[in-house]
């Protein structure tokens, strides 16, 4: 039996240097809903286990004024559903952290595992690719930016350099009128993985969608920004001809694959009609702001 | 119903087996520790069908820290031309299962084991182990298997002079169906399939075994039967039974599919090659590709009927999954898919089919669902066609009490239409349904009903009076399904005392007489009639010593609230001896007071259940929820309501789960590809709705209580109850399980 070394810095800096001298060897725990059920399974052997959870930088909500919010990468579900603020702002982006596992998993689980875990149908990912948000990474070589959609490579694989960690994620400034929301097909009603994620991120002024982004997950090798569809929906009223050419560069943006979890056909059905469903979930709420 | 003057038959009393498992102390199979214990670990075939040409274990036992490596080697040898039964089980085929021995007919087959100090050295050390096979095209489906040009399992298997994968035939008879046909108005005909499922048991398969040097086994394992379990390992090793303690664990689940042993004598000859305990316990991964499941099934049902709805022939053409080894339970759909209808012109026909999946095991009245979802799903259709109602069809050809059976018995006191009138009549079945609450939204109503056997069977219980005066119970069941808190409470109410003083335990293979199987909806029946004789016995004997004591003839005693009385001429004359008081003088009075009965026991009428289903189809994604379930079942006598619905509900939940989402799925190279509670989709709680079970409780004449034994019937008719409620929504049949939402959705696009 091999040790596993645990090490729980106190500081990014720390972190970053312990986890590049590991050179591969390393693993990061954020919540460890994925690290520690991959050790379980054997597919992980991490010879040193780095937590994060004890960085002040990973575990902080910053509420930046104008519905912009940063929030840490090891932020759990559970913590984050309790900020007053950031609800109203996002609800989609926090219904779909919400969605990750059940109650127990809610307690640990966090974005930036959910991202970093890098599977095509991480319920986070969509939303958050929607919502526009910018993820904030530390490395050795010091810290970049990028939008989310940029940091998965493929299932299991990022496009992180070795050493790097992801700090948080900062999500823009909203406008009045906007809103977001998010919706999956699973076949049970929970504890289930997304046959198909979907997340919108609308800003409507008198009913005119002005701004729109939006994420499609499970039905391609990492998760999509979806510019056809947000193209179809600016400048219209949702007419159902707007909606449903959305629907269609949905439908178009797929590159499922027949597996367990889903069938091409099903896949890419599914996208099309949980557009139209989660529009209309953002466009009532944004009519609300 | 229960006679109001019962005190505890009937009652809901608290379950003696909880405070353990709500606090965590009960002790599961995976939970027994011993002195110098070591782990084992099974080496499994990689392949789905491969010959064994040979294997060479010299490296593994070369790793430090191992202990023991078997193969089939290791074990009594069962030629193929000798069959060895232990009642349903042939020992050619369990032998084979355990460890493959020729060939291994799997992915996932166990090949070899290793015993070493840590479950990682074992693993190692199966890695260590170099098995030269020679692989072999494999078959998954039955479609497949039965093909002409299929790859064949095994060269001793012959179907009409021909090799071939179907290894065995069952068929019963009545009347002439082709003269039957020709008298019907109408005839529907349809070829329906089902996935395998798995019993889903959330405690995984694990033991404890000590072989001591003096030769003698202990066994600490779950099951649903210790006597199986030292039946098969005495088989299997060459150990005598008298040498053979096996221990019954509490059970995390069983569902039929613990009737057998896949560990046991595995570490049962670590163990002996050690000198040390082994411990086995398997990952969710090999109980998901290794246990069970209950088969997969290819079946047309023929059904003809006049105007009216009287039928008049039924033919069904049953083709059910073995597994890698022969064995599937054709007696499930052939014998009961129409037996609760009286039907004069019936063929049913079943075929055993191998291929190139884990050997199917009992689940939950094997085979009926499969065959009730053929015959109820083409009954409501006729009964759609001819604009009848489908319950008042079943109920216009139900079998009386006094039928002769399709399978050969003659009907008891069967109640096949008060538990369809239980349907019938009930609130659920005459509610309005909003068949179109939102757009895109679409619900239905089905009915369906299901029948099993149930059983009797061997049975020993010992009932002993404590020097204070209290009771212990020990039967030689394994509880799985409340069977201790039913003990319990015929117990409390026969010898008259407060249900507390009562304490049911399960004996051990050394410590009670043979029990068979805690299976076939069996156990309450079988161990009530038994508890109810000793419980006779030592009353009996209680009188006896009061009337010692008073000194007067023992029929001049009587036993009334815990408590002997003079009766008749002696009435009054002396101040009652309590339960108590009688106990504290056995021993000057004769000695301790006891008794034990076995039996064979007989009068198991059959179980019968009809159901009643709303469903709602979220018509865009294929989804399927289940809104409202009504289940109504004769059980006889429900000694424990609470335990009654229990069974009810969960059977239920469990057909939803196979009528819905479950299913295994394989890769190209016949790997089970969803091997884990994540893709092998179960139903968590919120995908059901609190369940309605409605207990018709007529009794059954043949047994002290009046109980029929409840756990199976519940799990035949959700099937074809939830196919014909979403026929209801959507107006298209489903021929073919799970109705998962690819399907669904592919049905509803398709023309
Ligand atoms: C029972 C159960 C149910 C689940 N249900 C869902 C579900 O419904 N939807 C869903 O999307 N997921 C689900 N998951 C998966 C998992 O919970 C989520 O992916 C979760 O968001 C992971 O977060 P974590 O903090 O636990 O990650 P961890 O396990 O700690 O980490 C995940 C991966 O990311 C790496 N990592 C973590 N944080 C960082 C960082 N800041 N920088 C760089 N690398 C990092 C880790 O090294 C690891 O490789 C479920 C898991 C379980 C066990």
């Amino acid at each position: 039996m091999t040790d596993i070394r645990y090490l729980a810095p106190n500081t990014l800096d720390e972190a970053v240097s312990a986890f590049a001298a590991a050179s591969g060897a390393a693993s990061i725990l954020a919540g460890g809903t994925d690290l520690l059920v991959q050790m379980r399974a054997g597919v992980r052997k991490p010879g040193t286990i780095i937590d994060i959870k004890k960085i002040p930088a990973l575990t902080a909500i910053e509420d930046l004024g104008g519905g912009a919010f940063r929030i840490g990468a090891a932020v759990s579900g559970a913590v984050l559903a309790e900020h007053m603020g950031f609800a109203k702002a996002w609800p989609g982006v926090l219904e779909a952290i919400n969605l990750i596992g059940s109650k127990q998993v809610q307690g640990r689980a966090s974005p930036g595992g959910n991202l970093c875990n890098s599977s095509p149908a991480g319920d986070s990912v969509p939303a958050m690719v929607a919502a526009g948000a910018v993820v904030t990474i530390q490395g050795p070589n010091g810290k970049r930016e990028v939008p989310v959609e940029a940091v998965p490579a493929g299932p299991g694989r990022t496009t992180l350099a070795p050493g790097e960690i992801v700090v948080s994620f900062t999500f823009p400034v909203r406008p009045k009128g906007a809103s977001d929301a998010y919706l999956r097909m699973i076949p049970r009603t929970e504890m289930d993985i997304a046959v198909v994620g979907l997340g919108v991120n609308l800003t409507m002024e008198g009913g005119v969608v002005k701004a729109a982004r939006v994420g499609l997950g499970a039905v391609a090798p990492t998760v999509l920004l979806v510019e056809g569809a947000a193209k179809a929906l600016i400048g219209s009223r949702l007419e159902d001809a707007a909606v449903e050419a959305a629907a269609a560069a949905c439908r178009a943006a797929c590159k499922p694959i027949d597996d367990k979890r889903g069938t091409i056909a099903y896949r890419t059905k599914v996208a099309g009609v949980l557009l139209k469903r989660v529009v209309a979930i953002a466009a009532a709420r944004a009519g609300g702001n | 119903m229960n006679d109001m003057s019962n005190k505890w038959i009937g009652a809901r009393t608290i379950r003696p087996d909880g405070a353990d498992k709500v606090t965590g102390r009960a002790t599961y199979s995976a939970d027994n520790t011993m002195p110098g214990m070591i782990w084992g670990k099974v080496l499994r075939s990689p392949h789905a069908h491969a010959v064994i040409r040979s294997i060479d274990t010299s490296k593994a036992e070369a790793l430090p820290g191992v202990k023991a490596v078997v193969t089939a080697k290791d074990f009594v040898d069962f030629p193929i031309d000798k069959s060895v039964m232990l009642g349903i089980q042939d020992m050619r085929w369990m032998a084979r299962n355990i460890l493959a021995k020729e060939k291994a007919l799997f992915h996932g087959h166990p090949v070899a084991a290793v015993a070493a100090i840590s479950e990682e050295v074992a693993a190692e050390a199966c890695k260590l182990i170099e098995v030269d096979y020679e692989v072999l095209p494999h078959v998954i489906e039955i479609e497949d298997a039965i093909k002409p040009d299929a790859p064949i399992l095994h060269d001793w298997v012959r179907h009409e002079g021909k090799p071939s994968n179907i290894a065995g035939t069952m068929v019963l008879k009545a009347g002439d169906i082709e003269k039957g046909f020709a008298e019907a108005d109408i005839v529907v005909e349809r070829t329906f399939t089902t996935r395998p499922v798995h019993q889903g048991y959330i405690e995984p398969h694990a033991c404890t075994v000590s072989h001591a040097a003096d030769g003698r086994v202990t066994i600490w394992s779950s099951s649903q039967g210790q006597f199986m379990v030292r039946a098969m390992t005495s088989l299997l090793t060459g150990i005598p039974q008298s040498n053979i303690r096996a221990i019954p664990a509490e059970i995390g689940g069983g569902f039929g599919a613990k009737t057998i042993v896949y560990l046991e004598p595995v570490a049962v000859m670590l163990s002996k090659k050690s000198g040390r305990p082994v411990k086995i316990v398997m990952t969710r991964d090999e109980v998901q590709r290794a246990t069970g499941p209950a088969p997969g099934s290819l079946m047309t049902v023929k059904i003809g009927a006049k105007k009216d709805g009287t039928l008049v022939a039924a033919q069904g053409t049953f083709y059910l999954q073995a597994g890698g080894l022969p064995g599937s339970p054709l007696r499930g759909p052939v014998g009961c898919s129409f037996a609760a209808y009286a039907i004069p012109n019936v063929l049913s026909t079943g075929y055993d089919v191998v291929s190139n999946r884990s050997k199917v095991a009992a689940y939950r009245a094997p085979g009926a669902p499969h065959g009730a979802f053929a015959t109820e799903s083409v009954l409501d259709e006729i009964a759609e066609k001819l604009g009848l109602d489908p319950l008042d069809m079943r109920v216009r050809n139900s079998a009386k009490p006094g039928d002769k059976a399709i399978y050969g018995a003659t009907f008891g006191d069967v109640t096949f239409v008060e538990t369809m009138d239980a349907i019938r009549k009930h609130p659920h079945y005459k509610a309005p349904l909003d068949k179109n609450p939102r757009p895109g939204v679409k619900r239905g109503r089905g009915v369906a009903s299901g029948f099993w056997y149930n059983a009797g069977g061997e049975s020993s219980v010992q009932v002993n009076i404590t020097e204070d005066g209290n009771v212990v119970v020990t039967t030689g069941h394994p509880d799985v399904g409340g069977s201790r808190a039913s003990i319990a409470n015929v117990v409390a109410e026969l010898m008259g005392i407060d249900h507390s003083r009562v304490n049911v335990i399960i004996g051990d293979t050394q410590t009670i007489g043979f029990s068979n199987l805690t299976g076939g909806s069996r156990v309450t029946f079988a161990s009530a009639m038994v508890a109810t004789a000793s419980c006779e016995k030592v009353v009996g004997q209680l009188k006896e010593r009061a009337a010692k004591i008073w000194k007067i003839d023992a029929e001049a005693v009587k036993w009334e609230d815990g408590m002997a009385l003079p009766a008749g001429d002696n009435a009054g004359k002396f101040p009652p001896l309590s339960l108590k008081e009688l106990a504290a003088k056995a021993n000057e009075m004769g000695g301790p007071i006891g008794a034990q009965v076995q039996l064979n026991t007989t009068g198991a009428d059959p179980g019968y259940a009809t159901h009643c289903v709303d469903v709602e189809v979220d018509v865009d994604l294929g989804i399927i929820r289940v809104l409202r379930y009504t289940a109504a079942q004769d059980v006889g006598r429900a000694l424990h309501p609470s335990y009654v619905e229990g069974q009810i509900q969960g059977g239920v939940v469990q057909g939803i789960g196979w009528a819905l989402s479950e299913e295994y799925l394989y890769d190209k190279q016949g790997r089970v590809d969803n091997a884990s509670f994540l893709d092998y989709r179960m139903p968590v709680c919120s995908d059901v709705p609190m369940i309605e079970a409605v207990v018709v409780e007529i009794p059954n004449s043949k047994h002290p209580q009046g109980v029929r034994g409840v756990g199976e019937a519940p799990i035949v008719p959700p099937l074809a109850a939830i196919a014909n409620a979403v026929h209801d929504a959507l107006g298209k049949r489903f021929y073919a399980l799970p109705m998962s939402p690819p399907k669904v959705t592919a049905r509803m696009d398709e023309a």
